[in-house]
């Protein structure tokens, strides 16, 4: 039974003109305690999908679809509830903690203040001995505790935000780049943290990223993001041992890490999404482009046991369609359109 | 309390290697830190932070070598020094064996032609005011290389086509904000290559980035590195990209190079247990690997005031007696442990210590008073009972001894011993895994102890 159920979630912003169609139907299920990985370039709209889910949209944007949570659609809660469901059952962390703590507020204030407005029958005691337990398994001391948000270091501030959203308990949390900001070792830190969730919290976890060595050691499953659409999603494992869809191996080829012996890149760069290609949306940078591929968008299949993926190579492209497997003929991509 | 030098090293000066295009040598480079208004006014200094403490090397022509190091590492400071755009505050730069510590402006700007910078953020690096042919001809003018407007707009030209802005007509009245990041990096690149230096200093070129375009920009700076006879520094905290990058590799902490050597040896025998942890925590996108659990605690510290002898010590897992343990490790371990423990026990350890706060300074010497209603035996078998609950914890071996006072505890620690460079295999290193003499010392403290048993 997964905790939260995306249906055909869609998010669009209105340009005057034409909307940006930022989410262009997603699905995507998160069971509980589970740690999902949701990747693609720079604007492909991950950060979009993450804040849709918690009704934390920028003025202008308007999202339908589903947002299942609790046997309840958050796209269409009223702004109150959907207010009073965050934090207790849906937490957010952010990349940069600075700009998410009021430096006037002793840390100690800051989770006074949490728990106060969410969980009105805590008393003192109650408050400070949860908030000092959580603080403590994220590595804070609780000598700490009444000192205010400029005498951390750039971790230490992630870790109290990270305790700041688990203070409440809630059933899930959403990471945008939350580690983005920080050095490598202090990264690996709160991963650490990130991955342990589940023991420790039971909390499940949408971590946003563009890292796909981050999604490869911390996550139980990968959605892998392009132009407003989840392409490919499986098992963390399994789509990193063979993926399915070209966009899905080209990021992983072009990841530079320690293995890199050559280096690769995709060539071009995300579509504009307000007026995407047709077909399939990746098939202007795609190496297996065939026919079919410029024309229809493909449909969602399912090449192996608990994976499915957008993209024609994998299943039965429609008959009427003459030479649809034929290589896509195209020119070269401009370098004018190169990122 | 003590006094102590921290980092003074006595090492006999190594001769520049004039044959290098840059040779660095006992490099540094402080800031004062800006103090309250009185300080100022009595032009007293609130004191120093050492972004680049003593810092020796030779950048061979046409190589690539990578400073590594996290924030704080002072590894864009050395790059900035080198190009004297921040003053060294003492040591030798010497630039196609010319000295330019010291130099007047007028001369630096001349010398500027022939080493350039590139930043890391390409968005900022912009003027968004400036077409692309006035950004990147903006050199041209400074150096009077270029004066006509067609001359410039040819250079410029012939410079974007180069950097992969092509065809450069498309691009030459474009301003930044039309351009991706990717395209306004190589702009910038285009910029810094256009007065035909030597020697490029290339700070976090590619972090900004996203992951498929790092590699269109590494390409790009490898093909001009081979067409132009380029000799790069590239500054770095992503060991990844270094690894493909670059020939050579130094490694930084805190100030300091504490290691250095080829690429290959780097990678595949890495000495300083600070270049195997940071090795460790590089996500790698293999499903086999989940996230490493040794990791070294805690973050850089603050290099205005480092910590006493090796600077890693506090987060070392391997550090032992000499690697300079003092009062603030105590103060950080307590608070580890808190960290840890429930609220209770929590309560019952603060409530045995009166002040922490003398814990505070470097100290190989700390008296720990305890508070009123304590006895001083009671803090003394506490901090028994922490020992004793992690007895591998490495600062311990740094503790010389614990006594009880009349109203607390004095503990002192061992006298720390400054790291030296020490070649080791293919690598120079600086840490006391690889110093025999230390090890030596180390082991006669340790044997030392061993005497005075109950049972002797």
């Amino acid at each position: 039974m997964p905790v939260l159920s995306l249906r055909n979630l869609r998010v669009y912003y209105g340009t005057g003109g034409a909307p940006v169609r930022a989410v262009d139907g997603v699905d995507l299920d998160i069971e509980a305690g589970q740690v999902v990985g949701l990747v693609g370039e720079s604007g492909c709209g991950k950060s979009t999908l993450g804040r849709g889910i918690l009704g934390l949209l920028p003025e202008g944007a308007r999202a339908d679809g589903q947002v299942l949570y609790g046997g309840r659609n958050l796209v269409e809660l009223p702004a109150r509830e959907l207010r009073a469901l965050r934090g207790p059952e849906l937490g957010l962390i952010f990349q940069e903690p600075m700009t998410r703590l009021n430096p006037l507020l002793r840390i100690e204030q800051h989770f006074a203040e949490t728990l106060r407005q969410h969980e009105p029958k805590l008393d003192e005691r109650d408050i400070r001995r949860r908030s000092l337990e959580t603080l403590g398994r994220m590595g804070i001391p609780p000598t700490r505790f009444r000192q205010y948000p400029h005498e951390f270091s750039g971790g230490m501030r992630q870790r109290i935000m990270i305790a700041l959203a688990l203070v409440l308990r809630p059933k899930l949390l959403v990471a945008d780049e939350p580690t983005t900001a920080l050095d490598v070792i202090v990264e690996a830190q709160i991963l650490r943290i990130l991955a342990d969730l589940k023991e420790n919290f039971g909390t499940a976890l949408l971590l946003i990223t563009h890292n796909l060595g981050i999604v490869a050691e911390s996550c139980d499953r990968v959605a892998v993001m392009y132009a407003g659409r989840i392409v490919e999603e499986g098992r963390a494992r399994d789509v990193f041992a063979e993926p399915a869809h070209p966009y899905t191996r080209e990021l992983l080829r072009s990841t530079i890490s320690l293995d890199t012996t050559e280096l690769h890149s995709i060539p071009g760069a995300p579509p504009n999404l307000i007026d995407p290609p047709r077909g399939c949306r990746f098939h202007p940078r795609c190496p297996d482009a065939m026919r079919v591929c410029a024309a229809q968008q493909p449909l969602q299949l399912q090449p192996a046991p608990d994976r499915r993926v957008e993209c024609w190579l994998h299943g039965p492209v429609p008959e009427a369609f003459e030479g649809a497997r034929e290589p896509l003929a195209r020119g070269p991509i401009a370098v004018a359109e190169e990122a | 309390m003590t006094a102590i030098r921290p980092g003074a090293t006595a090492q006999a000066p190594v001769p520049h290697d004039d044959t290098a295009l840059v040779s660095v040598r006992g490099l540094q480079t402080y800031y004062a830190i800006r103090g309250s208004f009185l300080d100022r006014l009595v032009g007293r200094e609130a004191g120093r932070v050492k972004a680049v403490d003593d810092v020796s090397f030779d950048l061979r022509k046409g190589e690539v070598l990578g400073l590594v190091g996290e924030s704080g590492s002072g590894k864009t400071t050395l790059g900035r020094t080198l190009l004297g755009l921040v003053p060294a505050t003492a040591g030798s730069v010497r630039f196609e064996g010319r000295e330019i510590v010291g130099l007047p402006e007028r001369e630096l700007r001349r010398l500027r032609r022939r080493m350039q910078i590139v930043f890391q953020d390409p968005h900022a690096s912009l003027n968004p005011a400036m077409t692309l042919e006035q950004a990147v001809g903006h050199p041209l003018r400074i150096h009077g290389v270029a004066t006509t407007r067609a001359e410039v707009r040819s250079r410029v030209a012939e410079a974007l086509e180069r950097v992969g802005l092509a065809p450069a007509e498309q691009f030459l009245d474009k301003y930044p904000s039309d351009l991706s990041g990717g395209q306004k990096q190589r702009a910038v690149i285009a910029r810094a290559v256009i007065l035909g230096p030597v020697l490029l200093v290339a700070d976090e070129p590619v972090s900004m980035l996203d992951m498929s375009v790092r590699a269109k920009i590494l390409e790009l700076m490898l093909a001009l590195k081979r067409d132009l006879d380029l000799t790069y520094l590239y500054i770095t905290h992503d060991l990844a990209t270094a690894k493909f990058f670059c020939d050579r590799i130094a490694i930084m902490y805190l100030g300091r190079i504490v290691e250095i050597g080829p690429s290959e040896a780097i990678y595949d025998d890495p000495k300083h247990p600070y270049t195997k942890a940071l090795l460790r925590a590089i996500p790698e996108p293999d499903p086999q690997r989940s996230v490493p659990r040794d990791i070294p605690r805690g973050e850089v510290p603050d290099a205005a005031c480092p910590p006493l002898g090796c600077r890693f010590h506090p987060r070392c897992p391997q550090a032992f007696e000499l690697c300079g343990w003092e009062a603030r490790d105590l103060r950080d371990l307590l608070e580890r442990r808190w960290a840890g423990v429930s609220e209770a026990e929590y309560e019952a350890e603060r409530a045995l210590v009166a002040e922490l706060g003398v814990l505070d300074s470097p100290a190989l010497h700390a008296r720990l008073q305890v508070r009123k209603g304590a006895r001083p035996e009671e803090l003394a078998e506490a901090l028994a009972a922490i020992r004793s609950s992690d007895p591998d914890e490495p600062f311990w071996t740094g503790v010389r001894s614990v006594q009880p006072l009349a109203d607390g505890v004095e503990m002192t620690w061992h006298e720390p011993l400054a790291p030296r460079p020490l070649e080791v295999g293919r690598v120079r290193v600086e840490c006391h895994l690889y110093d025999q003499e230390a090890l030596r010392r180390a082991g006669k403290l340790r044997a030392g102890e061993r005497t005075p048993s109950p049972a002797s």
